[in-house]
């Protein structure tokens, strides 16, 4: 197979406008011969469907949730970040696009981050014209911030609740063409596996989640934004419902996974408290501009905080990073907790945590300061821990958070199936190996509101309004795969529980492929994630039936495309013999200990072919190269 | 600690419920209210049993899934926070739990704890955005907006749509979920073409989906995961007077 990227010549800030302009288009008239399936409805999938429909195509989008509005881009704390320079300090479209590519640690395709840096402006004006309530000066004008891996202020925020708010904003854009009738809304609906008919994605199987039923629904494209695969871990900042199967089930049917190792672990989240936890919260990275992170000297440690002596204590961050502090970059700031918790120098009942103490901070600026700054932060803390971060140190631990990796796209957002997009989080193209922070947000709607319109225009052009037989015997094997996976998963009558096996399986990724990787801990658990995949099919306890609403069972089809999954995220984060962004392999570092890119070796994607379950799949390479941003080593020293 | 939970359980939509004590044994008092109930649906799947089957997603009190009535107060009783936000800390050994699903015409039972709100949705319908077609739009900061609006508009606009507005509404009435979209988009400039029909549009669908009307008793306020104010109900009802007026004089 050749990886075509379809980038097209040019200086890349003239690509996209050349492009758009050689794209094919569909006359208006004719667009609503063509029907288009967005599954998810986060930013990515409420966005595009609303903008599909709004040129006249038929959409229909498919959600797990009960509504639209709850697609997990609403837990999106921190802002978006977008090229106005409205603050006069020396933001562009060429900065943005720099900071991007340089953040991600030369593992993205320059072309698609010019292009995303471009659009930020315009998702800019059209939030603002949806209503958004956006933070706002005195004058009246949109206020910004500042976030981690930048030098501007570019941020826009709307208090901590950015996200939700963004999806709000698609989400009524979405219900409003619902109410037109050009989109329809299909809710608490699962897609199963995608129809390839002569080639070409022609529609997707689903399971109605209320009663258990599973059809078929034809289109002439689907577009995938079903978000990102952190939850292969078990515990991680994603929803509980967050799963893979979307692009699992299409990467099965031959699309190439890219990157699938690129997972981001973000340093400041509170701690598992037992092993009942179901899920991490993220605290907001601003705290460490005012909070020193810190360890006990002593292993083993079982005094209280305060009352450890200054000289026993090891502010790890500011010992090793002089000048950057605890503002280091994220994936260091992850990494080296890790290290003093491996160390036996964890706090907290279980270990398992570092402090990040606002005692100095409190100290110096009062308490009213940090209660203005931070008060809803701390509000939180003590909801879930029972602790008061005004008195004792918070304690903090990193989790994942987001993933880099997904299905490889070429410039069109297309994926190698013909007529399969796939948008938001859920491809791998603009954040190579570490996303900056606010970036998330921009690249979701990006793509949604102002690349698939165009694009998918051209590929629907070419592939003309001819409409798929639902009777096509392709429809009818999808789906009588799809109800024997069912059937499969419900009379196994074992003795575990679904997440029992997801705990382990969770566990055994985030020793091997989390935080730090190397050589003998992955081809470990290469070995052990078949045997527990076969456990699992052997001995699984689904209660209740297929018919009926059944969470067991949803929970079960999720984690049996988890256990696929996490086996090929080891075999890249071993193909991968460098250390870059958020993928660490202990073997390939710098005297310092920090991460050393090969990029002799490995400037490239690494995007897999699906063979068979347990085989290895196929390698193929997409050479990245940089002509506008140089590469160079990060230092935070 | 140890719990007696009583929990409502219904086979379906058009099956009878009840309610059904289980045991909650050796709880950490670190565990949250839905990972109790995680911890109980697993000691049921392990005997065979079909756990309890309630709505939950982000777990962090902002997508709007969850939603319990906990000893008859919708999202239990901490105040300003979600279901999912509630930590078993707020209870001791021995305590008698009782969990039921909202409760309202427009939110039927679609099993055990989990209700259908897709009413919300068909309200937002007829106009709960602003139309704007994407990339016909000004810049950014072509239209000021007053930092008090602002503001006001986010107060409303944090909404998460859970429902709990009505689940404790003697009426069952919206009026806290309409007014805080009504007001949103009313106090910015970018919803005044749209604000009469919006108002006017909102309220008969409510009334439509079965919902009942506001009394003034303030329980949603009480209740509300993210302590919206029912001074909107009173700007819902001004805009709205003012809309029927302009649309009779029509």
């Amino acid at each position: 197979m050749e990886l075509d990227p379809k980038v097209p010549s040019g200086p890349v800030q003239d690509k996209w406008s050349k492009h758009r302009f050689d794209l094919k288009l569909v006359n208006p008239a004719n667009k609503r011969k063509y029907d288009v399936i967005v599954v998810g409805s986060g930013l990515a999938g409420a966005s595009a469907a609303a903008s599909l429909a709004e040129l006249g195509y038929d959409v229909k989008c498919f959600a797990y949730q009960d509504s639209a509005r709850r697609a997990h881009s609403i837990a999106a704390q921190g802002g978006i970040n977008a090229a106005k320079n409205y603050q006069n300090d020396g933001d562009s479209v060429w900065r943005l696009f720099y900071d991007t590519v340089k953040g991600g640690d030369y593992r993205s395709r320059e072309a698609n981050v010019y292009r995303l840096a471009e659009l930020s402006n315009n998702i800019m004006d059209q939030c603002v014209a949806q209503g958004i309530p956006f933070a706002r000066e005195y004058g009246g004008l949109l206020a910004n911030r500042s976030f981690g891996g930048a030098q501007v202020s570019r941020t826009f925020y709307a208090r901590g609740q950015t996200g939700q708010q963004l999806l709000l904003g698609a989400y009524q854009a979405l219900v409003k063409e619902v109410a037109t009738g050009k989109v329809q809304m299909i809710h608490r609906t699962e897609m199963l596996d995608v129809v390839i008919v002569d080639g070409q994605a022609r529609g997707i199987v689903v399971r109605d989640m209320t009663t258990g039923k599973i059809t078929t629904h034809t289109a002439h494209a689907v577009v995938l934004a079903t978000g990102g695969y952190s939850n292969a871990f078990f515990l991680s900042t994603n929803a509980k419902g967050c799963n893979t199967t979307a692009i699992w089930r299409a990467h099965r049917r031959g699309a190439l996974f890219a990157n699938p190792c690129f997972t981001q672990i973000h340093p400041t989240c509170i701690p598992p408290s037992g092993d009942y936890q179901s899920k991490l919260t993220l605290m907001s990275e601003s705290l460490r501009n005012d909070g020193r992170i810190w360890v006990p000297q002593k292993q083993g440690e079982t005094r209280k905080a305060g009352d450890i002596p200054e000289s026993e204590r090891d502010y790890y961050l500011e010992r090793l990073y002089p000048s950057f502090g605890n503002l280091t970059p994220r994936d260091i700031a992850s990494r080296r907790a890790k290290e003093v918790v491996d160390d036996d120098r964890g706090v907290g009942e279980l270990k398992n945590g570092v402090f990040l103490d606002f005692r100095d901070s409190l100290q110096r600026l009062g308490r009213s300061v940090i209660e203005e700054r931070y008060g809803n932060l701390f509000e939180m803390y003590e909801r879930i821990t029972g602790e008061n971060p005004y008195e004792v140190p918070m304690r903090i631990y990193p989790a994942p958070h987001y993933t880099m990796g997904g299905l490889w796209v070429d410039y069109n957002l297309m994926s190698t199936v013909p007529g399969l997009f796939v948008i938001g989080e859920a491809n791998f193209s603009d954040h190579g190996a570490n996303r900056l922070g606010a970036s998330a947000l921009m690249q979701g709607l990006a793509d949604g509101y102002f690349v698939i319109p165009y694009t998918i225009g051209d590929y629907l052009a070419r592939i003309g309004p001819t409409k798929t037989d639902p009777e096509h015997p392709a429809f009818g094997d999808v789906r009588r795969e799809v109800e024997e996976r069912t059937k499969k998963l419900l009379s196994a009558n074992g003795k575990r529980t679904v997440d029992s096996f997801h705990k382990e399986l969770g566990n055994i990724v985030w020793e091997a492929c989390g935080m730090a990787r190397n050589h003998q801990g992955l081809e470990q658990a290469i070995e052990r994630i078949p045997e527990l995949r076969e456990q699992f099919w052997k001995d699984v306890k689904v209660p209740g039936r297929g018919d009926d609403l059944n969470q067991s069972l949803e929970k079960a089809g999720r984690l049996a495309d988890f256990m696929e999954l996490a086996e090929l995220m080891c075999r890249d984060a071993l193909y991968r013999e460098e250390s870059c962004g958020g993928h660490f392999r202990e073997e390939y570092v710098t005297p310092e200990g920090e991460a050393k890119r090969d990029d002799e070796r490995f400037a490239h994607v690494a995007a897999w072919e699906f063979t068979a379950v347990g085989s290895s799949p196929t390698l193929h390479k997409e050479p990245l190269t940089f002509e506008n941003v140089p590469l160079s080593q990060r230092s935070y020293k | 600690m140890d719990l007696g939970l009583n929990v409502w359980r219904q086979a379906g939509p058009a099956a009878q419920g009840g309610f059904v004590r289980y045991e909650a044994k050796d709880i950490s008092e670190h565990a949250s209210f839905l990972e109790m109930l995680d911890i109980v649906n697993e000691r049921l799947t392990e005997a065979g049993e079909e756990p309890i089957v309630f709505e939950h997603d982000c777990r962090e009190g902002i997508c709007g899934c969850c939603g319990l009535v906990i000893n008859g107060v919708p999202h239990g009783p901490q105040h300003g926070a979600a279901t999912c936000q509630l930590h078993m800390r707020h209870y001791k050994h021995g305590d008698e739990i009782w969990i039921e699903p909202w409760r309202a015409k427009a939110f039927p039972v679609m099993k055990d704890l989990m209700v259908d709100r897709n009413s919300f949705d068909r309200i937002m319908q007829v106009g709960g955005y602003i139309s704007v077609r994407t990339g016909s739009v000004p810049d950014a900061n072509a239209v000021l907006v007053q930092k008090e609006d602002a503001d006001l508009a986010m107060d409303a606009a944090s909404c998460i749509g859970c429902g709990a507005c009505v689940a404790a509404c003697p009426n069952a009435s919206a009026m806290l979920f309409v007014s805080a979209k009504v007001s949103h988009l009313g106090l910015l400039p970018q919803g005044q073409p749209e604000r009469r029909d919006r108002v006017l549009n909102m309220v008969a669908q409510m009334d439509e989906e079965g919902f009942g009307n506001c009394t003034n008793h303030g329980e949603c306020e009480a209740v509300c995961p993210k302590q919206i104010s029912t001074d909107f109900i009173a700007q819902l009802n001004r805009d709205l007077f003012g809309a029927s007026l302009a649309a009779t004089g029509r």
